[in-house]
């Protein structure tokens, strides 16, 4: 996975950086978003990734015009575009329902935005971008007599040949199929590596935002939980939100002992555990020890594993599911707690059955440290 | 049909004559509206088209026979064609109208009215709560001489001193106008209602100015409403005669006075037969010359 350095600092806009400023939305109940502060450097594959619920499309609506903040600015590029017509912004939107014209054929809607720019010699460009999102043959059809991932594609034309500084998706590939939806995100990332214009991608869903983007931005509730890499954000989370949004992660109580050179050590269940102190997002009390499930080591009891540091006994294999590439174990802890350890099928042990007693360890470099006042399910999928 | 041999997927137990079963319930099922067509429909269309083809000598006393007599459409033209071009004209105007008035409504109604929708649209067919003879009744004292419409437009010299709207082609178009209204509205407020909010944003989010997106994705796609709602309107219009009796004079009468007057008081029954027909072939063509102009054959 690319590692681009985070934009978050936002100090280089150099160019047409998009540039969200105590955006607020409240509607008559409640408040969509709340004095959401965003950059989004120019040419960067951004996703907003949230429940649904969380702001993310309305934040989306606002940067796209059809619908007005009511507070906060909206800048392109230092020009102030809070208030400016939707038809008078650079910015397309690829729409979650497509929104296709269905009176006009797949040349027409693909036209649509030239030429109400006015551009008269609108064949060459749209045959060029039929091409790119391989839609030549369907030129003379009308929408309705598309598949999803054609539609899709067409959604997608017809935004992209206008160009626009910023070109706005939201969830443009929920509609699809799990294999074609793993096919247009690569298409996708093609697509906006090939133009190299900036992409505003509103999904719920985390492995889509990861394949993607550049940079993340978790939202939950109206706010941004964390912003940053997609490997940034899965190793260092810093919120329980987060932890379990973003993949899944086990998470341990335990009391903050304090800072030991670069690590801080909790006692977490009778076992001392250390922490690497720039993932440590809690220095006092009581916190939550979290470790991803695909870093946590499992061996049959007094056998040798391959992980110095935080080590534990007398755990018991509850449950195993067999998927192929891993096995996914759910292990019960002398304490009580479960915790989901994957282990990659590299064939140099079969699967071990329900009941068999195990240690447990993980480095400590890859567990992080959050603060214990937060909900410890908050984000999970079954919550 | 139901396939009955065994395939590779459990199919549902079916019996073997249930495919014969099947395609006779179909035939059950259609009976009522084949009936209905019939009765109402097919029998009393050949009856019209008997009449105007009966010998024109004959009358109430000594009947009526059919004798392929075709000139009675050739002297129907020719007597008649003043009456038949002025129903058309007053039709397409008062269609006209109505389709600027019932758009603009419509169109209120579907986008604008929020929560009020239901009681406006209540509001467009609460005229049909009173006859429609009544309703043109009261048009009549409305814009009678001695009304306050007659006396304001005569006030403001947009009528002389002696004009009078009764017995004017105005006030008969106006009748005909407000009586065929709801049928102009209720289609176009359907297509309306159909169209997709967010083909609107996506068009605005394509440059599409208010009123560009409008004319190429709300207008277009409103379409069947439109042609729905012309032909709801222009079809019986060409063929009332309540407007005009009641509120024109002799010199506006339409096609369907003619008739009336021909079936009831002369009892020429092959003229108003051959009439009643020519009017016909000429609305259908009409409506399919128009349909296919405006592209929606569907709705034929």
């Amino acid at each position: 996975m690319s590692q681009v350095p985070s934009p978050a600092a936002g100090g280089t806009s150099e160019g047409r950086d998009l540039e969200l400023t105590q955006l607020t939305k409240e509607f008559a109940s409640f408040t969509a978003v709340k004095s959401l502060d965003l950059v989004v450097p120019q040419g960067s594959f951004f996703a907003l990734l949230g429940p649904s619920g969380c702001g993310k499309t309305t934040t989306l609506r606002m940067v796209a015009g059809l619908e007005q903040p009511t507070s906060g600015t909206i800048a392109l590029g230092g020009h102030d575009i809070t208030r400016t017509k939707p038809y008078r912004r650079p910015i397309n939107t690829v729409f979650q329902n497509y929104a296709l014209f269905p009176h006009l054929t797949i040349f027409e809607n693909v036209a649509f935005g030239l030429k109400r720019r006015g551009v008269k010699q609108t064949h060459p460009q749209v045959q060029e971008i039929l091409q790119l999102t391989e839609l030549t043959e369907q030129a003379a059809k009308k929408p309705a007599q598309l598949s999803g991932g054609q539609q899709q594609r067409v959604a997608l034309a017809r935004a992209l040949i206008n160009r626009p500084e910023v070109l706005l998706l939201d969830e443009p590939l929920g509609a699809l199929d799990l294999k074609l939806r793993r096919a247009m995100q690569l298409e996708l990332k093609r697509i906006q590596t090939e133009v190299g214009l900036t992409f505003v991608h509103v999904t719920h869903d985390q492995e889509e935002a990861m394949t993607m983007a550049d940079t993340i931005a978790v939202m939950n509730a109206g706010v941004i939980e964390q912003m940053g890499s997609p490997a940034e954000l899965y190793d260092n989370p810093r919120t329980t939100f987060v932890a379990n949004f973003l993949g899944q992660s086990n998470l341990v109580g335990g009391k903050i002992l304090g800072a030991d050179g670069d690590s801080v050590v909790v006692d977490m269940q009778g076992t001392k555990v250390s922490v690497p102190r720039q993932r440590a997002h809690s220095t006092s009390g009581a916190g939550w020890v979290g470790i991803r499930p695909e870093k946590v080591l499992v061996a049959p009891q007094g056998e040798e594993i391959d992980a110095p540091g935080n080590h534990m006994r007398d755990a018991v294999i509850v449950d195993a599911s067999f998927i192929g590439v891993s096995t996914q174990y759910v292990v019960k802890m002398p304490w009580g707690q479960e915790m989901l350890a994957f282990e990659q099928n590299t064939g140099r042990r079969g699967v071990m059955a329900p009941g068999t007693k195990v240690d447990v360890s993980w480095r400590p470099e890859f567990s992080f440290l959050l603060d214990a006042s937060q909900d410890v399910g908050a984000g999970r999928e079954d919550a | 049909m139901a396939a009955t041999e065994v395939t590779e997927t459990p199919a549902p137990v079916v019996a073997p004559d249930a495919g014969k079963r099947r395609s006779l319930t179909g035939y059950v099922l259609i009976l009522p509206a084949a009936v209905w067509l019939g009765l109402f429909f097919v029998v009393p269309f050949y009856s019209l088209l008997a009449n105007s083809l009966f010998d024109p000598n004959g009358s109430v006393l000594t009947g009526y026979k059919v004798t392929y007599h075709f000139a009675n459409f050739w002297h129907a033209l020719s007597d008649y064609h003043g009456p038949l071009l002025r129903s058309l004209w007053y039709a397409g105007v008062a269609t006209a109208i109505c389709l600027v008035i019932g758009y603009v409504l419509a169109y209120a109604i579907a986008m604008k009215a929020g929560r009020w929708k239901n009681v406006l649209l209540v509001l467009v067919v609460a005229p049909f709560f009173t006859s429609f003879l009544l309703r043109t009744l009261s048009w009549k004292l409305i814009l009678g001489d001695n009304g306050w419409v007659v006396n304001t437009l005569q006030a403001v010299h947009v009528l002389g001193s002696n004009g009078r709207l009764l017995a004017t082609p105005v006030a008969v178009i106006a009748g005909i106008t407000y009586n065929f209204l709801p049928f102009m509205v209720l289609p176009i407020y359907a297509s309306l209602e159909k169209v997709d909010g967010r083909l609107i944003e996506a068009a605005g989010d394509l440059y599409a100015s208010p009123i560009r997106a409008f004319g190429k994705v709300t207008l277009p796609l409103s379409m069947p409403g439109v042609v729905g709602g012309t032909l709801l309107t222009f079809i019986p219009a060409a063929g009332d005669y309540i407007n005009a009796a009641l509120l024109g004079s002799p010199n506006q009468r339409m096609v369907g006075n003619v008739i009336q007057d021909l079936f009831t008081t002369t009892g020429d029954y092959a003229a108003a037969g051959a009439l009643s027909v020519i009017l016909m072939v000429i609305i259908l063509a009409l409506v399919v010359f128009y349909v296919r102009k405006s592209g929606t054959e569907e709705l034929l």
